[in-house]
């Protein structure tokens, strides 16, 4: 019977323990809500975002950090994404008032009732690139004939097809491929889908085993589908058609602020990454720096303001959901408005900030072994 | 009962069980950096043949076993303030805490199942298969479904996280628990009826005595499975700070740092063996030697 109530007094040290962590996750919830500080006069918003923190929503972690959502009135929590995550749907189904998502994807999800509106079109251009190693010679689409080439599916393979189709090549083999470069470091592959500021930076990161030397850019290929002409629309912010109707100004708000979250990371590359970092200990810095430049050069120049829609740009994007059945039919006019971004951009430009980034120059990043 | 021998292992012996630790260790990374020796030898084929060798030897596929300690003392970032162990250790403590509270819920819920089946055979047949079934079913299945509805009850994102953890932690509290409790020999139960004593005295005095030995081997499973879990439960609820999040971040970076994503392994299965000692510790203060089901002190024994 001691050995029992040993036992017990054993068993309830150990739940003890958990008491004690169950607070300080509670307090670790209240601090990342920030609603303890904060007035009350502070509109509580949500923000998902596709994957958890880097340089991609570096414009969001500016404008939290540097006060701009408070200046308008706004208490925005970040939310991180993470696998299984679909922001879209979050936004959707009432988890997150916005949500980012690429503009097919989206589409998909409103295909299927999720009721979205693209209220800011971020990326003005695509980030996916089609990555070979100089020595195979692929240069264009046509050079695909007869290669294996490697894409990630899961809807991220369509600029691929209809790259393949508009130039009528025949490739040996498309092969699913990781969200890594191995297969194409491995030569498993003779074309590898990366994206310009994650994959692509990793192989300049990694070792080439006959050098010592970190490879270079010269060592490799690129097909931008931006200039392949079958380039989608990608980072863009979401929200359902109902919360725009009834908050146009918590909306237009949320855009000002975020803008001017990007506009600051435009100019401060290298101190915007550094807010980034601060949000996940194990990122690297040198890799967040190059990030941060690749997506300002999706952003900027932005010729209709920052977050407004390029009509071409929408419509070469339903053009190539469409032809590949990625989604039915053409979602109409309905599923993007660019009245608040404009208004958006005016106030900002009202403040003399330059909402356009024409004359906007990349920074040289130096990339180190592993990003660090 | 069968031998008498009720002292705690002689230092000798524990001597000698750290000696057999060290080797098997010694032994896997001379093994671990021999494979790769032969592999970057013969560049990639098993010696004196063309047969590809399963794992790529490349320092990228498997970074020498230095390089991976060595960056575990090392900055995570450049010009980073904390050095990728305490990083890690930090995170371990994160997701450590919610297997806890999964351990704890589980292993209730096991034990609760444990002694229900051990009463009622109808609750057993009926609720035996889904017991095992759920155990069929993936983890990283159920994984984001209690993400959603842990969402849908404003519940804070840890608590679907330990359930996830509790989720693998019940069953083997549960089986054990019941054969535990079934395992008295009938002559001890006969005894307790002689003695008019009630079902719930059987209970006390006998059953769960003698469930004890068995619960505690289930009780280290437990641990590793709910550390298991919260990992595993950490990625689709999208928590920042847990191994899980480490590890997903350090596997996408995998191709130009893979040390740091072995490194995270390495923490991983530390923190599962520390909880492990802990329950063992427990073990030794509520169970004599004689009593305790112990896979390698019972190899030990002559």
């Amino acid at each position: 019977m001691k050995r029992f109530i040993a036992l017990l007094l054993a068993t309830s040290m150990i739940a003890a323990a958990c008491g004690g962590g169950d607070s300080t996750t509670d307090s670790d919830e209240t601090t990342t809500t920030a609603g303890a500080e904060t007035p009350t006069e502070l509109t509580p918003i949500s923000l998902q975002l596709q994957w958890f923190a880097q340089s991609q929503f570096a414009g969001y972690y500016a404008a939290k950090a540097l006060g701009y959502y408070e200046d308008e009135g706004l208490d925005v929590s970040i939310l991180e994404g993470a696998v299984d995550i679909v922001p879209q749907q979050v936004v959707a189904t009432g988890g997150a008032e916005f949500g980012l998502a690429w503009v097919p994807k989206a589409l998909v999800s409103n295909e299927e009732g999720a009721g979205l509106v693209n209220v800011a079109q971020v990326f003005q251009r695509s980030g996916t690139l089609m990555v070979s190693w100089a020595d195979t010679g692929i240069e264009s689409p046509e050079d695909w004939e007869d290669k294996v080439i490697g894409n990630w599916g899961f809807g991220n393979e369509f600029e691929l097809t209809a790259a393949i189709e508009k130039f009528g090549v025949t490739p040996a083999e498309l092969v699913a491929q990781n969200f890594d470069m191995e297969a194409l470091l491995n030569r498993e592959i003779d074309a590898a889908e990366a994206m310009i500021y994650n994959e692509y930076a990793q192989v300049l990161e990694a070792v080439n085993p006959d050098t010592g030397e970190l490879y270079q850019p010269t060592d490799l290929n690129v097909i931008d589908f931006n200039e392949v002409g079958t380039a989608m629309l990608q980072d863009a912010v979401w929200v359902t058609s109902e919360y725009a109707d009834a908050n146009p100004d918590v909306v237009e708000r949320f855009l000002k602020a975020s803008f001017e979250g990007w506009i600051y990371c435009r100019d401060n590359t290298e101190e915007c990454a550094d807010i980034v970092l601060n949000a996940g200990p194990t990122l690297g810095r040198s890799h967040q720096i190059w990030q941060m430049n690749e997506i300002n050069g999706l952003i900027w120049p932005s010729p209709g303001g920052v977050g407004v829609m390029d009509q071409a740009l929408w419509d070469q994007t339903i053009d190539v959901a469409t032809s590949q059945g990625v989604i039915a039919a053409d979602p109409g006019s309905d599923a993007f408005t660019t009245k608040f971004a404009e208004a958006a951009v005016a106030a900002l430009e009202a403040e003399g900030l330059d909402v356009t980034g024409t004359s906007w120059q990349p920074i040289e990043v130096e990339l180190v072994e592993g990003g660090e | 009962m069968h031998k008498i021998c009720g002292m705690n292992p002689t230092p000798s012996r524990q001597i000698r069980r750290l000696w057999s630790i060290v080797a098997i260790l010694t032994l896997l990374a001379v093994g671990w950096e021999a494979y790769k020796w032969i592999g970057e030898t013969t560049g990639g084929v098993w010696p004196g043949t063309t047969t590809r060798l399963p794992i790529r030897t490349n320092s990228r596929s498997m970074p020498h076993l230095w390089d991976i300690a060595v960056s575990l003392f090392r900055p995570a970032r450049r010009g980073g303030e904390d050095i990728l162990l305490v990083i890690l250790l930090r995170a371990g403590w994160f997701t450590l805490r919610s297997a806890l509270v999964g351990f704890v819920a589980g292993c209730s819920i096991g034990f609760g199942l444990g002694l229900l089946f051990v009463r009622s055979r109808l609750a057993e047949r009926g609720l035996m298969p889904y017991v095992v079934a759920s155990q069929t079913v993936p983890v990283i299945a159920i994984a984001p479904i209690l993400v959603v509805w842990g969402g849908r009850l404003d519940l804070p994102k840890w608590v679907s996280v330990a359930a996830i953890s509790a989720y693998l932690a019940f069953f083997p509290v549960a089986i054990n628990t019941l054969r535990g409790l079934r395992s008295p020999a009938a002559t001890a139960t006969e005894l307790m009826r002689s003695y008019a004593a009630s079902p719930n005295q059987t209970l006390l005095k006998l059953q769960i005595p003698a469930a004890l030995p068995f619960l505690f081997p289930a009780l280290k499973v437990a641990a590793t499975a709910s550390v298991i879990g919260a990992i595993v439960g950490e990625l689709p609820a999208g928590l920042a700070d847990g191994l899980g999040r480490a590890i997903l971040g350090f596997a996408s970076s995998f191709s130009s740092a893979p040390e740091k994503l072995f490194a995270s392994v390495v923490v991983s299965a530390l923190v599962g063996l520390v909880f492990v000692g802990v329950v063992a510790l427990v073990e030794r203060l509520v169970l004599p030697p004689t009593r305790r089901i112990d896979p390698t002190e019972a190899a030990a024994s002559p």
